[in-house]
């Protein structure tokens, strides 16, 4: 599949290393609009297209590919979305514009296949809605909230702007695709020298009657998931069941899940404390490469 | 001490040296694990707006959106407190504090609505550059914008002045060097405070903790240096070690000939009888609240902390060392469960 990847920061390079990897994905344009960006030169010096002229450039082009990934900012996207789509492009959004359906790919990677544009909601939705979904399909969760602590160094300036809308849709997904009944998400930007790996919390608020055992089990079984395509996503420690009463805005509960999480990254363009990278362009390749297997017939 | 002083007619505010903005309903909110009344907020607002403090600050402890697992569900939602606060204030402005990463644009739409005429918005001390949308949009919603940049320590003077410079350009009416940790002495806030000024051109502001027992003193040395707005709150009523006690500040500046527009008595009374019934402990520095400060530690890590070491076995004072050590800054509060479980499972000093 001929795919372009549009915005030669930090993502789009992280992304155009992995794409390079793939056996049916191939990255053949960079787009962006800094001529003297680090992405598009290290696309040119691999073979590749690499463009400052922008989403114009590619649209006159459209037919030479089959996909696209947006690797801007979310108000970029808002504006090429509905050009890729008249060019029938199908777009994969790594940014938090939230235009199409929200995938998370061990929750529901197989379910928008044919979708023209797919969300990937914000790398920490990457890194902790299968975790809300592991203690979702066991006991009900009238409340969910995660915590993301990023390094500043590798926030570049769209994650900066965009620190609004990754709360927002960070907590949208948790109950659109993690299945609480109410999300909250937090985010942090810690400028520690040497540099944070990406670590994620998580707490899911525990109604009566919860079985302890069956929610660690589901979140052991889904970091084993995780890992089959982002090999640094790790559990910090055991799940902890902490009690007490917790008057959520989901409801008053007895006891609350605290999932500890570690995400180090494979360390494609970023060294490896950027799992925040990592785990965004590896969700973005594996949802990409679903669809692949979902157009080859049986 | 119960003489009624005039009070300053609405609209004509005193002439200052300073302007005192008292914390006790939001950092205080920290040392009452985010349990303030609505009752609690009527009093306090009104004590304080009687005795001529300029500005009350009332939010959760981490902000607005603060409610939360992480830091603790609030007892009375921000919206409440905020209604009561502005409905009792005659003359003080109120003022809200708002975390970029924590808060999202609509809290601070929906305090306007309510009133409100300050935002603080606050950053971490290397971070400034994500509060510009904030900042602006405070602007447009015709309030007064403050940049907060916190754990002022872990930077140097040269560097927070950059980031104070940045949340000038942003559009801030003024800017904070703030002590979170209570970590600084009175040089660290005399160059820090020294250096900001050199390179803006706003009003520069300190908000002090009390960990090395120097909140008043350094509050004092940052005024020498040019800073004109001080936080205080009644009592010290704060996180970790308390802050900066808004009497004794005032006292101290009255003594020393510093105008801060609110009457001493007033403000003496209005610690003893209405804020020191809520946590008659407050301004005993133990050695949890001394360790803070030492190892520069978010001070509303502090009863967090306390819960994880009893829950866990480890203790309180292992726990605040060891996330020093890993240079957390605030909001990382779940962090401390997570260097809990490392110290009972002797992982910690391996990783971090």
């Amino acid at each position: 599949m001929r795919c372009a990847i549009v915005g030669s920061g930090n993502i789009g390079t992280d992304l155009f290393h992995k794409l390079q990897r793939s056996p049916t994905l191939e990255p053949t344009a960079m787009v962006g609009i800094d001529p003297d960006s680090d992405g598009l030169a290290r696309a040119r010096r691999a073979g590749v297209d690499a463009t400052h002229e922008g989403v114009d450039w590619l649209l006159e082009r459209a037919d030479e590919f089959d996909l696209v990934f947006e690797a801007t900012s979310a108000w970029v996207h808002r504006q090429n979305a509905p050009r890729y789509e008249a060019a029938g492009l199908p777009a994969i959004d790594l940014t938090p514009a939230k235009l199409g359906p929200l995938v998370v790919p061990p929750v529901n990677g197989g379910q928008h296949t044919r979708a023209m544009n797919v969300n990937l909601i914000t790398c920490g939705g990457q890194a902790t809605v299968p975790m809300v979904h592991a203690v979702s399909r066991v006991v009900h969760v009238p409340y969910s909230e995660i915590i993301s602590s990023v390094s500043s160094v590798s926030a570049g300036p769209g994650t900066r702007q965009n620190i609004d809308e990754f709360t927002k849709v960070t907590s949208a997904a948790q109950e659109l695709v993690g299945g609480a009944d109410h999300g909250k998400a937090i985010m942090v930007l810690n400028p520690a020298d040497p540099p944070i790996l990406m670590r994620n919390t998580v707490f899911c608020a525990l109604p009566e009657g919860y079985d302890a055992d069956a929610i660690v089990q589901s979140i052991l079984d889904m970091e084993a998931e995780v890992q089959t395509y982002v090999p640094g996503y790790r559990l910090k420690a055991e799940p902890q069941i902490e009690t007490e009463v917790y008057g959520t805005p989901g409801g008053v509960v007895p006891a609350r899940v605290v999932i500890l999480l570690e995400v180090e990254g494979a360390g494609d363009y970023f060294p490896p404390y950027a799992g925040n990278l990592d785990i965004m362009t590896a969700a973005a390749v594996r949802v990409a490469e679903t669809r692949v297997a979902a157009e080859v017939p049986a | 001490m119960t003489d009624q002083t005039p009070l300053p007619r609405p609209g004509r505010p005193p002439v200052t040296d300073i302007r005192l903005v008292d914390s006790t309903l939001r950092d205080g909110s920290h040392a009452v694990r985010h349990n303030f009344t609505v009752e609690q907020v009527r009093d306090v607002v009104s004590a304080l707006d009687a005795a001529g403090v300029p500005v009350i600050e009332v939010t959760h402890g981490d902000g607005m959106g603060g409610s939360s697992f992480n830091y603790g569900f609030s007892h009375t939602s921000d919206t409440d407190l905020l209604k009561v606060a502005v409905e009792t204030a005659v003359n003080a402005d109120i003022a809200v504090l708002f975390v970029p990463g924590i808060g999202v644009k609509d809290d601070l739409r929906q305090a306007s609505d309510l009133g409100v005429s300050m935002a603080r918005i606050a950053t971490h001390c290397t971070e400034a550059d994500i509060s510009e949308q904030h900042i602006a949009l405070t602007k447009e919603l015709g309030m007064e914008a403050v940049g907060f940049l916190m754990m002022a320590h872990m930077t140097t003077p040269e560097a927070l002045a950059e980031q104070a410079s940045m949340m000038a350009d942003f559009g801030a009416d003024a800017v904070y060097v703030v002590d979170s940790a209570g970590a600084m002495t009175t040089d660290d806030f005399k160059q820090r405070v020294a250096a900001v000024k050199r390179l803006v051109d706003i009003d520069v502001g300190v908000h002090a903790h009390n960990n090395l027992s120097l909140a008043v003193a350094n509050s004092l040395a940052a005024h020498q240096e040019g800073a004109t707005w001080i936080d205080g709150c009644t009592t010290g009523l704060g996180a970790g070690a308390g802050n900066c006690p808004t009497e004794i500040l005032v006292a101290t500046c009255d003594k020393t000939g510093i105008a801060t527009g609110v009457d001493t008595f007033a403000m003496m009374d209005a610690a003893q009888d209405t804020v020191r019934p809520i946590r008659p402990d407050m301004g005993v520095i133990d050695r949890d609240g001394l360790m803070l400060g030492y190892a520069g530690v978010y001070g509303s890590f502090l009863l967090h902390a306390k819960t994880a070491s009893q829950r866990y076995g480890v203790p309180t004072t292992d726990i605040l060392l060891e996330l020093g050590r890993r240079g957390m800054v605030g909001g990382q509060e779940d962090m401390i469960i997570d260097v809990a479980l490392s110290l009972r499972d002797g992982r910690a000093g391996a990783d971090t």
